[in-house]
């Protein structure tokens, strides 16, 4: 197997332009080739050209889902390489807002699985409960989606009461909310049938393929930057790295759900722990030459960023790792003994996400090299009429 | 007769379809937003097509790759006439802060017709729904 990678430093996620080549044998898939560079804008190369102010807001724009992450394995770096030491209030607030960035990611992504197996009043549930966190998000930041709050030396606004007591407030509703989503894994056995046992990927295999995130995680491999590394605030909190050991969608599904509630916790203790002080100190407008590796736990795995400095005002060098990129060959792993019905949900499973016009798959006949191309919304639609023929399988069970 | 029947539907229910060209999924997750219960884009008509050939309004996010230039023409060419284009989020208008890259090549107006551009970094889900309704009302 070959595949060329000609990825930009951007995320792939939801809804992005990307060519998946299977080889099928039947209903079997034999091969896989990703294409990949439709969404490659240049970023890095950009990011030569900017100042170091500049490219936290450039950065930020890598993806929209974890624009947070992005900004502040940016911005961790920068500081390490100005040694610069933020405030300890400022710290609490920055890692907060990745923490609520965390909770809207898991819970867009609940309702993406749900919408790939065919529940979509589960999609409708889990996306009206992230307008919560996202009316927090703007409550803090002053913006839904790109936050904008971290800067070189710490954050850029404060907390009041007020709003620490909303925050609590939206963590009990949540909390309610996500046990509720307990309840339905639970007792929904067609759900749970259609997620256990697809996209099968051991953990040898994990290992092997240096998979990250909640894909790591649901093959019981506890790899976890906040745990194995504890950067800034995490030292000081008290959590634990979820883990699942089915090794499949079902799994992937648990691991995010048990997540959530984790952020839950860990958003309680930054808001009622919140130290008094400054939220930031100046920084200086050129960096001393050198370069850092900087490491953060995004929501769908760990996130590495390189930065070269060389003593001017702009980067030498910006190279992104984000997580989707490690986790493209166990994904290739995932589809290969899997059916073509399960692609979409195996796919999403990874969390780069959903079915879309431009997306489509090409279906490549083993023997004879004959080509058809299918879109994933026709896809889904077989997979969903695949599983209304196919018996419920009993022995499937919530895990939890 | 026909016509007047065909205006009417389209003004009641216009069908949508999604075109990412290289955007950052900001706008693409408030579009889906505005399609889930808080804000219900549903209750107007609007439905989310996945195909071309279904659709009477392109919404586009995001600026012009080089890679995706021909299929956005492609897709362009797809849907049948009369076609409006919204282009949402600041990327689908001039490029925002891509623009200058070596792969970008501005705005989605750049390679097709706009009818209609909704500002924003990444534009609101309400922003986005008042730049489809303002649009109806032209037709």
């Amino acid at each position: 197997m070959s595949f060329q990678v000609p990825i930009g430093p951007q995320h792939p996620a939801l809804k992005e332009p990307i060519s998946l080549r299977m080889t099928v044998e039947g209903e079997v898939i034999t091969d896989v080739d990703i294409r990949l560079g439709y969404n490659h804008r240049g970023l890095e190369k950009l990011a030569e050209e900017k100042n170091w102010i500049q490219n936290i807001y450039l950065v930020e724009r890598i993806c929209g889902i974890c624009s947070h992450s992005h900004a502040t394995c940016y911005v961790q770096g920068v500081e390490k390489l100005m040694e610069l030491a933020p405030p300890r209030r400022g710290l609490y607030i920055r890692y907060l807002v990745s923490e609520l960035e965390r909770i809207h990611s898991h819970l867009l992504w609940l309702g993406v699985a749900g919408h790939e197996a065919g529940f979509d009043s589960f999609f409708m549930y889990t996306w009206r409960d992230r307008e919560i966190v996202m009316d927090l998000l703007e409550m803090i930041s002053g913006n839904r989606v790109h936050y904008a709050i971290n800067t070189l030396g710490g954050v850029r606004r404060d907390l009041d009461e007020g709003q620490k007591a909303k925050i609590l407030e939206g963590m009990v509703t949540l909390r309610k909310r996500s046990e509720y989503y307990f309840h339905i894994g639970a007792n929904e056995p067609s759900f749970v049938g259609r997620i256990a046992g697809v996209g099968l990927l051991p953990k040898d295999k994990v290992v092997a393929l240096c998979a990250v995130g909640p894909t790591a995680r649901a093959s019981g491999w506890a790899r976890d930057v906040r745990k194995e590394d504890p950067y800034a605030v995490y030292g000081e909190l008290d959590f634990e790295v979820a883990t699942a050991d089915t090794c499949d969608v079902l799994g992937r599904v648990v691991v995010r759900v048990k997540e959530l509630l984790e952020s839950y916790k860990l958003c309680e203790q930054m808001v009622r722990n919140l130290p008094a002080g400054d939220i930031a100190v100046k920084a200086p407008r050129k960096v001393k030459p050198g370069e850092v590796v900087s490491r953060y736990e995004a929501p769908r795995g760990e996130n590495i960023h390189y930065i070269k400095a060389n003593g001017t005002d702009k980067p030498e060098r910006l190279k992104v790792r984000a997580p989707t990129l490690a986790n493209y060959p166990a994904t290739v792993e995932m589809l290969r003994k899997g059916f073509i019905a399960d692609i979409p949900l195996i796919f999403a499973a990874i969390d780069p996400c959903i079915c879309c016009a431009e997306r489509a798959v090409t279906l490549v006949k083993a023997g004879s090299g004959e080509e058809s191309v299918v879109r994933m919304s026709d896809l889904r639609r077989q997979a969903i009429a695949r599983h209304q023929n196919a018996p419920v399988k009993r022995n499937a069970v919530w895990p939890l | 007769m026909l016509n007047k029947l065909a205006r009417w539907s389209r003004i009641k229910s216009p069908w949508i379809l999604h075109l990412n060209s290289g955007a950052c999924n900001a706008c693409d997750i408030e579009i889906i937003a505005a399609l889930t219960p808080r804000f219900d884009v549903e209750r107007f008509g609007i439905l989310l097509k996945a195909t071309p050939r279904h659709a009477d309004v392109i919404i586009a996010t995001g600026p012009a790759t080089r890679q995706m230039r021909d299929r956005i023409i492609r897709i362009y060419d797809q849907v049948p006439d009369p076609k409006f284009v919204i282009a949402v989020g600041a990327c689908a208008m001039s490029g925002c802060v891509y623009r200058g890259a070596y792969n970008i090549m501005g705005g989605i107006d750049q390679v097709i017709p706009v009818n209609m551009y909704v500002p924003g970094c990444p534009a609101r889900p309400d922003a986005i729904i008042d730049g489809v309704v303002k649009l109806l009302g032209k037709l």
